[in-house]
């Protein structure tokens, strides 16, 4: 069974939204205290990048359930300028913003499956999956 | 006391303790099981899940406000842990880093190695110590067929990395100039050539170069704005210092190097150094030109090898042996 939802991030105010609605999904897939603060901290990263890069985009969800595990599974997708260099963002200690920990590297850390797809002038989708444990 | 497991039923069991008498022992016990978790890369959010978890088992009735706050503690601490795997993976790479370097020092060990050869009637002893793993300093002793002794000494303007490849092409420029160019002034004029057709113009190279004839005991030289390096003339019982001229290497190709000459007579000595050894610092202060040629007199009575390694011993110690610039030093005795 396959449920999908999402929000879209044109504000910073959406971020918000976005990590409700994950938060939402994690609680009804059962997943641990621990488990839901790193689920939201990743799709704040998403979304977060989103606003401060593409503009708009969106943060879909879909619920994986099936006969032997669960998870949920975050697609963050925009049609903003790209990223040039994907190693660059993935090497850890660099950050445009500044932050120490956070950023893409981050995302990866605090999620079980990570996925980016990225061409300049095109956007950027990036998919992740954390599954219960 | 008990081995520590990163688990719920021994941190609840450490906090239960804790609270009932308030001992340091269990605060003992909880700094060995926060380092505990530290080397299984347990993260701080994970010790506050723990830590709520203990709580609830220990007051079942725990008020909802405090609940919350655990909660609240928790999110705000992810980024914490999130900084902290971050701080691991960069790290083990340092580590990585180090590690090439290292192999890279010592590459560079074996491709500017060189070796002191023996003149009759000229002692020589020869020293250089790179502060970092990279040396900037280089020297190097060349023979020809009828004994001539060519000598140089180096000093890139940078440290590290940069300095020790730009050293290298020294040596191989040197290496593969003609034995007929054996006159200090040429040989200056066209490394000056190659370094400044090849090297970035932020890097500067000093040099000098002697030749020395041993029948004679004639020692021709020229520099390339080199620290000065001090004669010892025996009869006289004092030093000179060897004043020259001549504009960095790899600042302009048009440069030119004055050629000077002196006799050694027995028992006198030439002093070759990079300013590691002549800036030298004891604390704030620069060592003067006195304070050197002093150690140097110390010691210089002794054969020329072991002469150079006690000086250097000397300012090492001085310097709490902590070099702050590569330290080169050669002694030339007749």
């Amino acid at each position: 069974m396959i449920t999908k939802s999402s929000v879209q991030i044109r504000k910073e105010w959406d971020i918000v939204g976005a990590r409700q609605m994950g938060r939402n999904l994690a609680k009804e897939l059962g997943f641990g205290t621990v488990d839901q603060a790193r689920i939201t901290t990743a799709i704040s990263e998403l979304a977060r990048n989103i606003y401060l890069y593409a503009d708009k985009g969106k943060v879909a969800y879909e619920k994986i359930e099936d006969m032997n595990k669960k998870g949920l599974r975050i697609v963050a997708s925009d049609q903003g300028p790209g990223i040039h260099d994907l190693s660059k963002v993935m090497e850890d200690g660099f950050s445009t913003s500044g932050g120490l920990g956070a950023g893409l590297p981050g995302v990866k850390r605090l999620m079980d499956c990570f996925d980016i797809v990225s061409e300049p002038g095109m956007g950027t989708t990036i998919t992740t999956i954390k599954w219960v444990r | 006391m008990e081995p520590y497991k990163f688990d719920v039923n021994n941190y609840r069991n450490l906090l239960k303790k804790y609270i009932a008498s308030q001992d340091e022992t269990s605060l003992y016990q909880a700094e060995q099981f926060s380092k505990l978790s530290m080397q299984h890369n347990i993260s701080p959010e994970e010790i506050i899940n723990v830590h709520i978890q203990a709580l609830k088992e220990l007051y079942p009735d725990l008020p909802v406000e405090i609940d919350s706050s655990m909660n609240f503690l928790l999110e705000t601490m992810i980024s914490y842990g999130l900084a902290y795997q971050e701080f691991q993976t960069l790290r083990e790479k340092q580590g990585e880093l180090e590690s090439e370097i290292s192999i890279a020092a010592n590459m560079q060990q074996t491709l500017l190695s060189t070796t002191i050869p023996d003149i009759v009637g000229l002692d020589i002893g020869a020293i250089s110590v790179p502060s970092h793993q990279m040396n900037g300093d280089y020297y190097h002793f060349v023979t020809d067929e009828s004994n001539n002794l060519g000598i140089a000494i180096a000093d890139v303007i940078g440290k590290g990395i940069p300095a020790a490849l730009a050293m290298s092409m020294i040596k191989y420029s040197l290496d593969s100039f003609p034995e007929t160019m054996r006159n200090p002034s040429v040989i200056l004029e066209n490394l000056n050539r190659v370094v400044e057709q090849n090297v970035d113009t932020s890097m500067f190279i000093t040099m000098f170069y002697g030749l020395f004839n041993p029948e004679t005991g004639s020692l021709q030289f020229s520099s390339a704005g080199h620290e000065p390096g001090f004669y010892y003339c025996a009869d006289k019982d004092q030093f000179f210092e060897m004043t020259t001229k001549g504009l960095v290497l790899g600042v302009s190709d048009q440069a030119t190097y004055e050629q000077f000459d002196i006799t050694m007579e027995s028992d006198d000595m030439v002093v070759l150094l990079t300013d590691g050894v002549t800036e030298c610092r004891i604390g704030e202060r620069f060592i003067d030109t006195e304070e050197v040629l002093e150690v140097i007199r110390k010691y210089m009575h002794l054969p020329a090898q072991e002469a150079v390694e006690l000086v250097y011993r000397h300012f090492e110690r001085l310097q709490d042996f902590q070099l702050r610039d590569d330290f080169t030093l050669i002694f030339l005795k007749k």
